[in-house]
């Protein structure tokens, strides 16, 4: 069973649709990639999925569990890192994670042992006692991730979690989401289209609240060229970039781009 | 429960985070000090008790208890932190209790803060107590209703202003409803029942016959199940955002 699938989802905000029928499912050692342009529907889809909105048509399931008939056991495997990374500017970070983790069920030596284990990862130990609100963004973020992982989930949500980190913290960040992903299902929504070949089992593209590709990022990659006109090899990013672009912007269509590329060669 | 629990520390600790809870006891110290011996003449009366005091409290409570409860769905909504809090595995009943038993405990706080004037009171002549003791408790479960409807109106807006003066407004209707002004307008043309019903709403009402002395049963029902209407309707509010 997948752990995370949606059926036909759609989100209409009064006349406007944000999410037109989306349909995939996600399983356990998958990391799958949101791309589209502003305004696609990325994270709206992941609220519907969180089960923070509420679909106009179709479902969202994680481990079965239908977010929004079964929400509470459909969140108990679920981590969700909301975009912006919103966390109360007034508690500390320790008293924040402890806040989640209780109110996720751990309590005692299980959630000490828990939040000890997160801070030697995500290194939080140098903020743990400041206030949230006086924490550099890069921090904010760690904590936004740290309160997504408490519980360990088998699912997680991230949307746009290396936003406005520095490339040590990106990397970082990667390298965080790559070792944990074997035995869990992630879902992470990014502008950044190197993170994608970095860190993606599988690429899904969105824009205008449509599913239009799902593929692994080698097979997006495959549309392109994989060398230039003077035969250099052309790197993943600036492939995908390019399958991107052809993707989202239908009225530039991959046709047109190759006979520009076959004259400009001429 | 014990989400509810956890719920209710973070909010009680978040309404002292920060000097606005401060400035909120100050004022309704003062405000509760300038009505009861400036407008009410408390020394005047040359009577040893406190209905000078309590008398004041609807009309207080009518600014006061907005300003404690705007925030406690408004702001999560402005910061999204309330993508956060509503994807947590709990009820949004668990949510929707702790926040108002906090602010409901906070103002209890400042009610207890207005205690010294009790004791003043019994060393000035010899009080009974029950009926002030019996105020207290009135007073505060008025307090309870004006919270429970002021979260509700937060849970509707992330504008912390639009929920106080929604909160203003409702809380207004209820206690008019009991006002010989609003029944004589009805009386011409309602039906008897309606018009009972109407005056059976008013916070003053009710809140006085508690004040009374008597711990009447009735007013306590009242006030109790309108409190958990509004709970009700605020978890209700919140699910129908979800779909908005
Ligand atoms: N609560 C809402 N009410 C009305 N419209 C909304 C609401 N939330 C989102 N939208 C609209 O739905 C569309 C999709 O928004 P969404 O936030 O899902 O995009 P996104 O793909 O995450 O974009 P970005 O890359 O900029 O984060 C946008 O046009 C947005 O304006
Ligand atoms: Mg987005």
């Amino acid at each position: 069973m997948a752990l995370v699938e949606t059926r036909a989802l759609v989100k209409r905000f009064g006349a406007f649709t944000a999410v037109d029928g989306i349909s995939f499912s996600v399983d356990r050692g998958e990391v799958v990639g949101f791309l589209g342009p502003n305004g696609a529907g990325k994270s709206t889809t992941m609220k519907l999925i969180a089960g923070f909105l509420e679909p106009t048509a179709g479902s969202a399931a994680i481990g079965g569990h239908d977010s929004q008939t079964d929400a509470v056991a459909a969140r108990k495997l679920l981590g969700y890192l909301p975009e912006g990374a919103p966390l109360y500017p007034d508690m500390t970070v320790a008293g924040f994670l402890d806040f989640v983790a209780a109110m996720r069920g751990m309590t005692g030596a299980k959630a000490r042992d828990r939040l000890a284990e997160l801070v030697e990862r995500i290194e939080l130990a140098e903020v743990w006692n400041r206030r949230i609100e006086a924490l550099s963004k890069g921090f904010k973020r760690r904590v936004g991730i740290a309160q997504a992982l408490v519980h360990d989930p088998d699912v997680l949500i991230l949307d746009e979690p290396t936003d406005g980190l520095d490339p040590n913290q990106k990397h970082e960040v990667r390298e965080l989401i790559r070792s944990i992903a074997a035995n869990k299902a992630i879902i992470i929504s990014t502008h950044i289209l190197e993170e994608v070949e970095a860190v993606c089992t599988r690429a899904i593209i969105i824009a205008r609240g449509k599913l239009l590709s799902d593929g692994t990022p080698e097979e997006l990659m495959s549309r392109t060229p994989a060398f230039d006109e003077q035969g250099r090899p052309r790197s993943g990013s600036v492939r995908l970039e390019e399958v991107f672009r052809d993707i989202t912007h239908p009225n530039v269509s991959p046709a047109a781009d190759t006979t520009k590329l076959e004259t400009a060669g001429a | 429960m014990n989400a509810a629990w956890l719920v209710f520390r973070r909010e009680l600790a978040a309404y002292f985070a920060t000097p606005i809870a401060a400035v909120f006891l100050v004022v309704f110290l003062a405000g509760i000090a300038g009505m009861t011996f400036f407008v009410a003449n408390f020394f005047d009366r040359g009577q040893a008790d406190m209905s000078a005091f309590f008398l004041w409290h609807p009309w207080l409570f009518l600014v006061l208890m907005p300003a404690i409860g705007m925030r406690l769905w408004a702001e999560e909504r402005r910061a999204g932190t309330i993508e956060l809090l509503m994807t947590l595995p709990v009820s949004p009943w668990a949510l929707v209790v702790g926040k108002w038993l906090a602010a409901w405990v906070f103002a209890g706080l400042a009610l207890v803060l207005t205690m010294p004037l009790w004791i003043t009171v019994n060393y000035l002549g010899s009080p009974d107590n029950g009926v002030i003791l019996a105020s207290y408790i009135g007073s505060w479960l008025l307090a309870g209703c004006y919270l429970a409807i002021a979260a509700c109106m937060s849970a509707l807006t992330k504008n912390q202003i639009l929920a106080f003066i929604g909160a203003v407004v409702v809380n207004f209707i209820f206690v008019m409803a009991g006002f010989d002004l609003v029944l004589a307008a009805v009386r011409n043309w309602a039906p008897l029942v309606i018009i009972e019903a109407i005056a059976s709403m008013s916070f003053v009402g009710h809140f006085q016959r508690i004040a009374d002395g008597v711990l009447e049963i009735p007013a306590l029902i009242f006030f109790a199940s309108l409190i958990f209407f509004a709970l009700w309707l605020n978890v209700r509010i919140l699910e129908v955002r979800k779909a908005a």
